[in-house]
């Protein structure tokens, strides 16, 4: 019987050896993936196991990892003017996962980033308790704080960035929500609340709503005409009507008032006093393959990644003669998020050059070392410095004499356009007042601003991006330059 | 009979026979000092770990623990001083560890579903079993008793593996019928029926192997039984496909037949035993897959363990499989560390079937090859034993048993580590539950006794005696 007892032998060595080769298998070769699944909830325990880094603005933290020691969470972020900074951080709940920065840089706020691995191995080797790195922003707490007061109970969105470096100094949302609110596991209430208002307080307006950039494109259409050679100067007389048809139809296209001077305004009236009939013929005659290219410079058409990824401008491709007249003054298909809006501004005010934008300056280590630090760099020439030159001059025109004087400041040159969107059927909703301006301050630029307010009138007329989003962006520049 | 004599005889000839062979017992004494003070350290890795002291029972741990490996030890040499000195270390070290795991679980508190403390009742239940394990060493004068049993033997068996059928199954046994509850009281007979259809096997086919091996036909290059051989082997086919559709239970259905199997191949060495075997077995397997819906859910389960977790999850799928893949990723190469891991995640049967997941999280690739190949040295000191046994029923209990044990540990860890089907049975020692731990530790000492006569110097020839 000892012949079939050894082959019996071999089988259940071959059994225990089956046993070994699959453990080898799941847990050598596979166990990343089994250690990482999104429904491995160890992944979400970890994230709260020791303290979370935490994203700095101005050199204060706005979040906290606080130690709440509960069964499987043992940590629980925390926020410092939650609401106002929410745009920026996100959330990041036990719950309900993460999104914005929280996510994005999450490998550095919980310390698992492989550039932290020798940190970690280090301090396990002497026994400290792991801790997750900082992310370190751009923004501006004073910028941050004057947009989000000066919104307020309004509903609408703010941007700024430093001309120079794209830095994004404030990134403004309202209504808005406060992450703490739903930082946990029993939270289901404000969670539910949240996504059911209407008013969505949890979208991103500054980088993910897209709204008709109104009067405010009309620099895009007057970039085009300097780039393309239609117009040499500011001063040219643009061979206006008192009423433009728009080509093909029999559809006038009027400005505010009839009384303005449009009839064969200059470049730089138009742009003071918004002339709908200038731009809206300028566009036409451009053409929208042109008008395209000089708004594909400008950034539309592309998401940009601050990281948080900006929902994509647009200037449509394909519009009908008539469709691109309406298209050049910021109507018909035409969408910006506030923040493509601030982007014009910025190039404008840096002589032509746009920024990448950004919003994350640095990421550091539990111990401030510093494991990235952003380096700048130009997304494009937008346009000539010679156009940007020629912009600045009709931009500072419409803030000394024309829609933006509210966006003045004693002893400093600002530039500014202002813009009412119409929108809705047969432009029946309430317009959204836009604001777009940069400060000078000498030859530096360091800050432009882009301001949108929804429903931002009683009533549609020009006034309103003047009067209501102008204070607002005024006020985020002299936070900036600090008047 | 000379036949077996024969092979008796060369079994034997392993080279212990001569007088005076060192009896191992010393060695036995140190191994189990080791298990003994194995898991008394883990226990205090787990108190560490989880407290940041050391655990308040530790000393009546190790105390307790180190008693009971003792007593086993003192008693071995007194009544079977010549057995083999690695089996009962390796099986204290694996009943230690299983302790000290679901203590751990039991740590866990709520964050494992169901929880309850278990350890004690385990430590008792495992005292049972070494006192159990102690009763046959002593009152087992000889294993070859055993044979003149050989058909209440099969009654006993048949009884223990129908029970279940006649009683109400519980929600909580999702689905395989292979408990009796008795009120707050619950006995898986299969356990014990292992042992006591190794044993109605090996006294079965000592009679008859003659008949099974000898009278065939060739057909093709098999020898083929007659056909009123094939009786007995039907039978248990029949009988295991039964337990499968009555008590919708896969492991035990796979372990009695593969039992059978491998016990006929071993009585009557021919091949076409496990050719046969194996159609029979594909055959009852594709049969009862295809009309047994739990059965199905089981394959389903194993072929996508994720699919639980997706937005639509098939009906009847549970999030086991995944949670210990889950777990045993996590534990990757080295482990998270005694305590240090979130094992409780598995929820259900965390501290019987699912144990192994619980090791593989916190001990790694590393502990759980450890942990394999314990169980492989039980089975190949099992195997060995047959080898040395000097009778015939002897080396086919000791294979039976062996070769059982080996199915049910690649059963059990190949169902949780997704090899294979998941199937409703208990890692030997290690998992919570009192049928099994005391069934095997009557298994071991059923090995130590056969290891005990294989081992035994030879009585000096009467030659020598009357010279």
């Amino acid at each position: 019987m000892n012949k079939p007892i050894r082959r019996v032998s071999v089988f259940c060595l071959i059994l225990i050896m089956a046993l070994l080769l699959r453990t080898n298998w799941i847990q050598g070769v596979q166990a990343d993936s089994y250690a990482n699944s999104p429904y491995n909830d160890r992944v979400k325990y970890d994230r709260y196991a020791y303290p979370r880094g935490n994203i700095i603005v101005g050199g204060q933290p706005v979040t906290q990892s606080n130690f709440v020691n509960g069964y499987r969470y043992k940590y629980k972020t925390g926020w410092t003017d939650g609401a106002m900074y929410a745009p920026v951080t996100g959330y990041s709940s036990q719950a309900y996962g993460s999104n914005q920065l929280e996510q994005l840089e999450d490998p550095i706020l919980s310390g698992t980033d492989d550039r932290l691995f020798f940190r970690n191995t280090l301090d396990m080797l002497t026994g400290k308790q792991k801790q997750g790195g900082d992310v370190v922003t751009t923004i501006n707490a004073k910028a941050q704080k004057a947009a989000f007061d000066g919104l307020g109970d309004k509903k609408g969105a703010a941007v700024a960035i430093d001309p120079r470096t794209g830095a994004i100094l404030a990134l403004v949302s309202t209504p808005s929500y406060d992450p703490s609110t739903i930082a946990g596991t029993t939270d289901d209430t404000a969670w539910k609340s949240l996504n059911a208002d209407p008013n969505q307080p949890m979208l991103n307006r500054a980088l993910r709503q897209t709204y008709p950039p109104g009067s405010t494109f009309k620099l895009v259409t007057a970039a085009t005409a300097f780039e393309t050679g239609k117009f040499q100067s500011p001063d040219d007389q643009t061979d206006t009507p008192q009423t433009y048809t728009l080509p093909g139809t029999n559809t006038q296209l009027n400005n505010d008032s009839p009384d303005e001077p449009c009839t064969n305004a200059t470049l730089k009236d138009a742009l003071a006093i918004s002339c709908n009939t200038v731009f809206g013929k300028i566009g036409a005659e451009l053409g929208s393959q042109k008008l395209l290219a000089q708004a594909d410079k400008f950034g539309f058409n592309n998401t940009v990644d601050t990281p948080i990824r900006s929902a994509p401008s647009v200037f449509p491709n394909n519009s009908s003669p008539d469709g691109t007249a309406m298209d050049a003054i910021g109507q018909h298909n035409t969408a910006a998020t506030p923040l493509q809006m601030a982007m014009v501004a910025a190039a404008i005010a840096n002589n032509g050059k746009l920024m990448q934008p950004y919003l994350v300056d640095e990421e550091r280590s539990a111990n401030s070392t510093t494991i990235s630090k952003h380096t700048e760099h130009e997304m494009d020439q937008a346009i000539s410095p010679a156009t940007a030159q020629k912009l600045q001059q009709m931009m500072v025109a419409v803030v000394q004499d024309g829609t933006g004087k509210k966006a003045q400041i004693n002893g400093v040159e600002v530039g500014g356009k202002t813009g009412t969107a119409q929108h809705g059927q047969g432009n029946s909703g309430l317009p959204f007042a836009w604001f777009v301006s940069y400060a000078k301050v000498g030859d530096n630029a360091p800050v432009a601003v882009a301001v949108v307010v929804e429903d931002g009138a009683a009533s549609s007329n020009e006034i309103s991006g003047g009067s209501i989003a102008a204070p607002i962006a005024k006020s985020v520049m002299q936070a900036v330059i600090g008047q | 009979m000379s036949v077996f004599q024969l092979s008796g005889r060369t079994g034997g000839t392993v080279g212990l026979d001569s007088p005076g062979a060192p009896n191992r017992r010393n060695t036995e004494l140190g191994l189990l000092a080791f298990a003994v003070l194995l898991p008394t350290l883990a226990y205090a890795n787990v108190g560490l770990a989880l407290d940041r002291r050391l655990p308040a029972g530790m000393l009546e741990y190790g105390l307790g623990m180190g008693a009971l490996a003792l007593v086993a030890h003192l008693v071995m040499r007194r009544f079977a001083p010549y057995a083999d000195p690695l089996l009962l270390p390796l099986a204290t070290l694996l009943n230690g560890l299983g302790l000290v795991m679901i203590w751990r679980l039991d740590k866990a508190g709520p964050l494992l579903q169901n929880n309850y403390p278990a350890a004690a009742n385990q430590l008792l239940w495992s005292a049972l079993g070494v006192a159990f394990f102690c009763a046959v060493i002593v009152l087992l004068k000889d294993h070859r008793v055993l044979q003149r049993y050989t058909y209440i033997s099969m009654a006993a068996a048949l009884v223990l593996l129908a029970a279940p059928a006649f009683f109400p199954a519980r929600a909580s046994d999702f689905g395989a019928k292979i408990w009796i509850h008795l009120g707050s009281f619950s006995i898986q007979p299969g356990e014990f029926a292992k042992i006591i259809l190794a044993v109605f096997f090996a006294g079965y086919l000592t009679a008859n192997r003659d008949a099974l091996a000898l009278a065939s036909r060739r057909v093709l290059g098999l020898y083929l039984p007659r056909g009123r051989d094939l009786g007995p082997i039907l039978v248990v086919w029949l009988l295991s496909i039964l337990i499968l559709v009555f008590e919708t239970d896969l492991g035990s259905s796979l372990l009695f037949f593969g039992l059978f199997v491998v016990m006929l191949y071993v009585a009557t060495e021919r091949t076409s035993w496990i050719v046969f075997g194996l159609l029979l077995s594909v055959a009852g397997a594709a049969f009862v897959g295809s009309t047994e819906n739990h059965v199905k859910v089981r394959m389903n389960a194993w072929l996508d363990p994720l699919a639980a977790f997706g937005a639509h999850p098939p009906p009847g799928s549970t999030e086991q499989i995944g949670q210990a893949l889950f777990a045993f990723g996590t534990g990757g190469v080295t482990g998270t560390g005694l305590g240090q891991g979130r094992s409780w995640l598995i929820g259900f049967a965390a501290k019987s079937d699912f144990i192994l997941g619980s090791f593989g999280e916190e001990l790694g690739l590393t502990g759980l090859m450890a942990v394999f190949a314990v169980y492989g040295l039980i089975v190949q000191r099992a195997l060995r034993t047959a080898l040395a046994a000097r009778d015939p029923f002897g080396k086919l209990l000791a294979v039976g048993l062996g070769s059982a044990f080996a199915l049910q540990v690649f059963v059990v860890a190949g169902g949780v580590t997704g090899l294979i089907p998941l199937t409703g049975m208990t890692m030997p020692f290690m998992a919570q539950g009192g049928s099994s731990v005391i069934a095997n530790w009557a298994l071991i000492a059923l090995l130590l006794k056969i290891s005990d006569s294989a081992r035994r110097p030879r009585p000096e020839p009467t030659r020598a005696v009357g010279a």
